[in-house]
């Protein structure tokens, strides 16, 4: 038989269900890491010893890192799961998700700033 | 190809005219990931709209006289700990107990109900005080990304009793295993949808 380019998986089937291992260590490490990256921030906003600037954009730091925390600790997520496609849908997920985010929020604020001024009263209007 | 001598042997094939074997189910995480990926697309969706409406108040409250933040801190905690517990669960199902599975996931539903009754709470007083999701952009951007989440945190609550009755008719047969591995992505990714909420909404709503 010629080299296959599909490996194992066109030779002989798929001998076992792939499961993520989870372990206590985990599932340990990811809730303490997560209750600390959601104390910080409440603290942060609730208590307020920043400015507010300073104050959001630490807090979308925390919340990044701790979506990370999740994905890797509870979700088990690796870059080989799957044989790399978990990773690769949640990468294009992400692209259409910054886009979404990134394109809403700058096309809407274009919009806002070049509205014409109106009347508040809709009946003056020619 | 890189055997020129032994593909010329062969006739080279590009396509298996046999079937080979697809033991049950195993598609079934990754079909799984990829249909959490699009509920993160309508997430993405409903963010977006609450990022442009957020700052539409129509004269209205705004979220600083709405959002009571230890209230959410105590719900953000709820969801932290059914998280936690349902990996519990995950662990009794790898020694292969199934009452302690089931134990756990019964834990990992209270308190999501328990998160699910904060948010009730918080919903209903708002809607007692007027910030309905009639009332500006704001609130109805708040109340459709938050109650998306909430309706989210409902079914996944009708799966884990779902899940318990399974296991205690079939025992931690292949199939079951699977599902407790499904529910806990879906459960986890609820969890990890609620750090934006928190973060985009609440603290930063009450921030600006």
């Amino acid at each position: 038989m010629t080299p296959d380019p599909h490996g194992e998986q066109a030779a002989g089937g798929h001998a076992e269900i792939e499961m993520p291992h989870a372990s206590m260590r985990d599932y340990a490490i990811g809730f303490l890491l997560s209750a600390v990256l959601t104390a910080i921030p409440f603290w942060l906003v609730m208590t307020r010893p920043l400015e507010a600037g300073a104050t959001a954009a630490i807090i979308m730091v925390f919340a990044v890192a701790q979506i990370i925390v999740h994905m890797v600790y509870f979700l088990h997520m690796t870059p080989k799961a799957e044989g790399g496609w978990s990773l690769t849908s949640l990468v294009f997920t992400i692209i259409i998700l910054a886009i979404a985010l990134a394109g809403s929020l700058w096309v809407m604020h274009h919009l806002n700033t070049n509205m014409m001024p109106m009347p508040h009263d809709m009946s003056q209007l020619p | 190809m890189s055997h020129p001598t032994s593909a010329a042997a062969e006739p080279v094939s590009f396509y298996q005219l046999e079937e080979h074997a697809h033991p049950e189910g195993h598609s079934t995480m990754l079909g799984f990931w990829i249909y959490l990926m699009s509920d993160c697309l309508i997430f993405s969706i409903l963010f977006a709209c609450y990022a442009v409406l957020g700052g539409s108040y129509a004269a209205g409250p705004a979220p600083k006289d709405l959002f009571d933040l230890p209230l959410v801190a105590l719900n953000t905690a709820m969801l932290l700990f059914s998280s936690i517990t349902y990996g519990f669960a995950v662990l009794q199902m790898q020694q292969g107990r199934v009452r302690g599975t089931q134990l756990w996931l019964a834990v990992t539903a209270l308190f999501g109900a328990a998160f699910l009754g904060i948010e009730l709470y918080e919903f209903h007083h708002l809607i007692e005080i007027g910030a309905t999701p009639q009332r500006s952009a704001f609130l109805s951007s708040f109340f459709t990304l938050v109650g998306t989440h909430g309706l989210h945190v409902t079914f996944g609550i009708v799966w884990l009793v779902t899940l318990m009755v399974q296991l205690g008719r079939h025992g931690l047969i292949a199939a079951n295993r699977r599902r407790v591995m499904c529910l806990s992505m879906f459960w986890h990714f609820l969890d990890v949808i609620w750090i934006g909420v928190f973060t985009i909404v609440y603290l930063l709503g009450v921030l600006r």
